[in-house]
């Protein structure tokens, strides 16, 4: 394929996507005059050059289409019917047009069919309109060329002159529209080429060969004109190869380099005289640098470029009436971000056209304008680009996502309820959800939105939505300005450096042995980050190069970073700086690893790897370091779960089933032989350290074995001890619980899902008694029946302490919040002791405490014991400026009676 | 010299239809004591790799990367390619840089080929070339276009497509 097709090819391509556009633009306004000479004047062009190329199929149809308009122009009214018939004639065109890339031919078939369609068009219309427009035809100048043909090197500037005059150019558009009485005048050219048309393709066809070797030959002579009319309009632009660019930027990323090397050499050397013309070099490599970026940019617009016309054919195939609203479209990102965001953006378009307004009946009866508005805009934001794609239809149904998403197994019911709009809205990602009550051929196969997130985020972009019923629905992409370049953050991970893309990176944490530190369930890291359980990996350890990844992780860094709806830690040894980083590709070898999105150079030279945090995140929700490390997600802002972290022992009672109880209560775990069971009066007994200790079954299922041996969970208070006999001890495990409370079960708290199985939490309250009847009546200390108020936010928690303190001897009265709390207080002048956590949701413990400490003098005397999850420094400190008497750990059960048995030995002594 | 034993030989390369011409131009390189030939038309660069960077999660062949003039280069170790164990110097602690590499270009990408040294440029005839014995080791013979008889030592050339044709799956599976 020569130069000359090639630039047609390229040219004739943007100028029929302009052309689209235009006409959508003309359709709606009719009488803009500027429009249509723009679009009559593209048209023109793509004619002129294919006569001069030797492309008869393209020629003509040009012709056809261009003859129409040019009725338009005279004054035929643009109907929708004519601008469609011209739409589907651009369409044939650039079937053409891609056919000829591909084969470097035109390909053979016959466009008839729409040329007389337009043929009529025009002509049905002139007859009504302006009967005496056909006759005057222009001179018959087309078949000069034929008569010619015999040179082939030759084309002379008559025949080029002659061709272009054969039709009307836009300096005679511009002449028709200013004074619109004239335009009779000019009418008879554009009139003209109807019969001209049938003839042509004829002709044309013994003519093209012909020209286009002449088209070769006669360069000079025939790019004139053309290049005419293109400098008119392209101002002053050329066209490079993106190759040409693509090496450009190479040179300079290592101009740069060299650039800095060189700094740090003159660093070195104090009395160098050549510090100046290097702060010179460096500032015009800089600039070098910027510059080269610029010219991968584009505006947005040539992504948008299509989009009125799918508007325009969706609100004629949907029955709607639908304004495509644009703003920003000279908004210039790097082409590269472009090609890719380019499907999504229509995809997201055509959606809002198809599920997001409502018809034209609806809307009229909600009391909305008939036209539906989708809103498309685009403005930079720091480092970032927002586009936002905004209907003013109906909004999502969220109800139905609910209930899809319940249907489709995504989520549980119960978290479909919890969950907030914005994240149901999010559903609407997940691959092959669609709530489109009929399949339309636009959307509704629920193909698409997943695509849509997907491409948004392999660019490093984020989608979200915002949905208002009845108001419409907003899509807001950010993305990055540019892919070449991007901010990332450069840490180290056993003895090399990474680069981590900043745009992920929510923030810093340091960790080591003290207060941040790195805790494991079951071998899957995690850290408390503000009172959220945060999934931790490690960078090596992902790399698959930890050696021994419990040392690694005593100090270092975590960066938080979100994906989507994950949010996960990655730990990492060190934290050096952030840098631009230039993007490379990575190998076609080292493609298939998903962890990483590239490599760079660094400003000394050395390679380094771009860690890409979606396949990181990929990687922490299959949990690749062991079970449990799955991503929490970042909005169940229902804290009530957040910090129930609790170890417990799971064991097999009763057909088979799951039972646990917390650790912290359990003694001692015990294998017994069954023959050592002894039986008084109905109870089994066992000699258990030289004293008789009562065995309970945990299930009435549960018998007792006669032979073998028999598992035995021992649980004991001072002198006492019970053993609740099992079927079987199963694991430990620690884990967030979720407890949902049974209904009717004294002997249960209530279930939860434990390594994915459905768990009994047993009560114990219910099983002492059974052993000793006068246990719960706390006979130790009956002296002291000092009033507890209890306050925790967790049931789960005030079930299982009450217990606990009563069987301790205290009277337990519970509040679930620092408000309900205060409020007991308040009204209870029995309380003379505060057991309060300290982290709870709203105000926490801390906040109830100074609250006392402002109230009344019986409230801020009363002595408190703080609960708390980790006891770091600062809590202690805090603990002592509020006068908090002791600090316990949440599961500490003995220490929490110490500390409630030592405050009444100093309420006794003083008093005494 | 041996002109009977190389006229029978010689028929045989030509069967295997690889090269045509009367000579061609081969860099030598070595990888232990085995001498390997490379088409020169295929050999873009000689240097002393340096600052590689390790893949994690990468095929056993491939080295790292390294920075080459401002690209960013594969470094594919020969050795690796045919399963021989690390040398010396590259097994002390992995960082050690390896002795020369070769840059090799394949659809646009460039790769470095990591080998223990590199030797002069031999023109070679038709004379002198064998088909790949049929007792190689399959690593070999895949990677081996034909075999030469120089003075005293054997020049084995590889075809460099199909050294740098594995895939990544195959890599693992290898």
């Amino acid at each position: 394929m020569d130069d000359l097709l090639r630039e047609f090819l390229t040219e004739s391509g943007e100028h029929l996507d302009t052309v689209d556009a235009e006409l959508v633009r003309f359709e709606q306004d009719p009488n803009n005059e500027t429009i249509l000479r723009n679009i009559f004047r593209l048209v023109h062009t793509i004619k002129g050059t294919c006569g001069f190329l030797g492309l008869p199929r393209l020629e003509a149809l040009a012709h056809a289409a261009e003859t129409l308009m040019g009725r338009f122009r005279d004054g035929l009214p643009a109907t929708s019917a004519s601008v469609t018939l011209i739409l589907l004639t651009l369409d044939r065109l650039k079937e053409i047009l891609a056919d000829l890339e591909a084969t470097g031919t035109e390909p053979a078939g016959s466009d008839d069919d729409l040329i007389s369609a337009l043929e009529r068009m025009a002509e049905g219309s002139a007859e009504a309109l302006e009967p005496a427009a056909p006759p005057p035809r222009p001179e018959p100048v087309l078949p000069d060329p034929v008569v010619r043909e015999l040179k082939p090197g030759e084309v002379s500037l008559d025949d080029l002159e002659a061709a272009f005059l054969a039709a009307p150019g836009p300096e005679e558009a511009d002449f028709a529209a200013p004074p619109p009485v004239a335009a009779a005048a000019p009418a008879p050219k554009p009139a003209a080429p109807a019969p001209q048309a049938s003839a042509a393709p004829v002709e044309a066809v013994e003519a093209e060969p012909v020209r286009a070797e002449k088209a070769e030959g006669g360069t000079e002579g025939e790019t004139t004109p053309g290049e005419t009319t293109a400098a008119a309009k392209g101002n002053q632009t050329i066209r490079v190869s993106v190759e040409t660019l693509e090496h450009l930027m190479t040179m300079v990323s290592e101009l740069v380099l060299t650039r800095n090397q060189l700094l740090e050499i003159a660093r070195r050397h104090e009395d160098s005289s050549y510090k100046v013309p290097l702060q010179r070099l460096s500032h015009v490599t800089a600039e070098l640098q910027d510059g080269v970026m610029k010219t991968r940019m584009q505006p947005i617009g040539n992504a948008w470029q299509k989009l009125p016309r799918v508007v325009r054919d969706l609100s004629a195939e949907l029955g709607k009436q639908i304004d495509l609203v644009m703003v920003g479209a000279e908004t210039e990102l790097d082409r590269q971000v472009l090609e890719v965001i380019k499907d999504p953006l229509t995809h997201m378009v055509r959606n809002s056209a198809d599920h997001g307004l409502e018809s034209t009946a609806e809307r009229v009866a909600a009391g909305k304008p008939a036209r539906g508005t989708i809103r498309l805009a685009a403005y930079h934001e720091g480092g970032t680009i927002t586009i936002e794609i905004a209907d003013d239809g109906k909004g999502l149904n969220l109800a139905a996502i609910r209930q899809k998403a319940v249907q489709r197994g995504i989520a549980a019911q119960a978290d479909v309820d919890r969950m907030t709009d914005a994240q149901v809205a999010k559903f609407i990602f997940d691959a092959g959800f669609s709530t489109a009550a009929a399949v339309t051929s636009v959307s509704g196969r629920g193909v698409g939105m997943d695509v849509v997130k997907t491409n948004i985020e392999t660019i490093g972009g984020l989608i979200d939505i915002a949905t208002t019923a009845g108001r419409g629905t907003t899509f807001t992409i950010k993305i990055p300005l540019t892919l070449a370049i991007v901010a990332a953050l450069i840490v180290r991970a056993g003895e090399h450096r990474f680069a981590l893309p900043q745009v992920a990176v929510l923030e810093l944490v340091r960790v080591d042995a003290g207060a941040q530190r790195v805790e494991r369930i079951n071998g899957a890291p995690v850290l408390r980050l503000r009172e959220r359980l945060l999934p931790i990996v490690s960078l090596t350890g992902l790399l698959g190069q930890s050696q021994a990844g419990s040392e690694t992780e005593q100090a270092g860094f975590v960066v938080v970073a979100q994906v989507g709806r994950e949010r996960f830690g990655i730990l990492v040894d060190e934290v050096f700086h952030t840098e631009e980083i230039v993007v490379k590709p990575m190998s076609v070898k080292l493609r298939h690893i998903p962890m990483f999105a590239g490599n760079t150079i660094l400003g000394d030279g050395a390679v380094v790897l771009i860690v890409d945090p979606n396949g990181v995140a990929r990687q922490v929700a299959q949990g690749v370091q062991g079970s449990g490390g799955h991503a929490e997600t970042d909005d169940d802002a229902a804290g009530e779960v957040v910090d129930n972290k609790t170890t417990l022992l799971v064991f097999k009672g009763g057909q088979g089933s799951f039972k646990a109880v917390p650790l912290s209560l359990v003694t001692r775990l015990e294998e017994i032989e069954c023959a050592k069971v002894e039986w008084l009066g109905g109870r089994a007994l066992i000699q258990y350290r030289g004293r008789l200790m009562p065995l309970v079954p945990a299930d009435t299922a549960i018998t007792i074995k006669s032979e073998g041996t028999q598992a035995l969970v021992v649980f004991s208070d001072g002198e006492r001890a019970m053993g609740l006999v099992v079927d079987e001890i199963v694991d430990i495990v620690e884990e967030r619980l979720d407890i949902e409370i049974a209904a009717d079960r004294s002997d249960l708290i209530g279930s939860a899902v434990l390594r994915g199985r459905a768990t009994d939490i047993i009560n114990i309250a219910h099983f002492l008694p059974l052993a000793y009847d006068d246990w719960a009546r706390g006979l130790k200390r009956p002296e002291q029946l000092s009033t507890i108020l209890l306050v925790d936010d967790s049931a789960f928690f005030r079930d299982m302490l009450t217990p606990v303190l009563k069987a301790a001897g205290y009277q337990v009265i519970t509040a679930a919040s620092a408000e309900a709390a205060l409020n007991t207080l308040q009204s209870d002048p029995k309380i003379e002791v505060v057991v309060t956590d300290l982290e709870m949701p709203g105000r926490s413990g801390f906040d109830l405490v100074a609250a006392m400490r402002r109230a009344e003098p019986r409230l801020a005397a009363l002595p408190v014991i703080g609960l708390t999850g980790a006891i770091g420094a600062d809590a202690v400190e805090r603990a002592r400026t509020l006068a908090i008497a002791d600090l316990v750990a949440k599961f500490d059960r003995a220490g929490l009676i110490a500390a409630l048995a030592e405050l009444g030995a100093e309420t006794v002594s003083k008093a005494a | 010299m041996q002109a009977a034993n190389a006229n029978a030989t010689g028929a045989q390369a030509s069967t295997n239809g690889v090269e045509t011409g009367a000579t061609n131009d081969f860099v030598t390189v070595f990888v232990g004591e085995t001498l390997f030939g490379l088409a020169i038309e295929r050999v873009h660069d000689v240097f002393v790799p340096s600052g590689v960077t390790p893949v994690p999660l990468a095929p056993a062949e491939i080295v790292g990367l390294l920075n080459l003039r401002g690209r960013v280069v594969t470094a594919m170790s020969l050795r690796r390619r045919l399963d021989l164990p690390d040398a010396e110097a590259e097994g002390e602690g992995g960082k050690a840089s390896p002795k020369m590499a070769i840059g090799l270009e394949q659809a646009g990408e460039t790769f470095a080929l990591v080998v223990d040294g590199v030797g002069e440029v031999l023109k070679l005839g038709a004379d002198s070339r064998e088909a790949v014995p049929i007792n190689l080791d399959p690593r070999f013979r895949n990677l081996a276009t034909c075999v030469h008889r120089l003075d005293g030592r054997l020049l084995v050339i590889l075809d460099v497509d199909a050294l740098l044709g594995f895939t990544a799956a195959g890599a693992k599976a290898a």
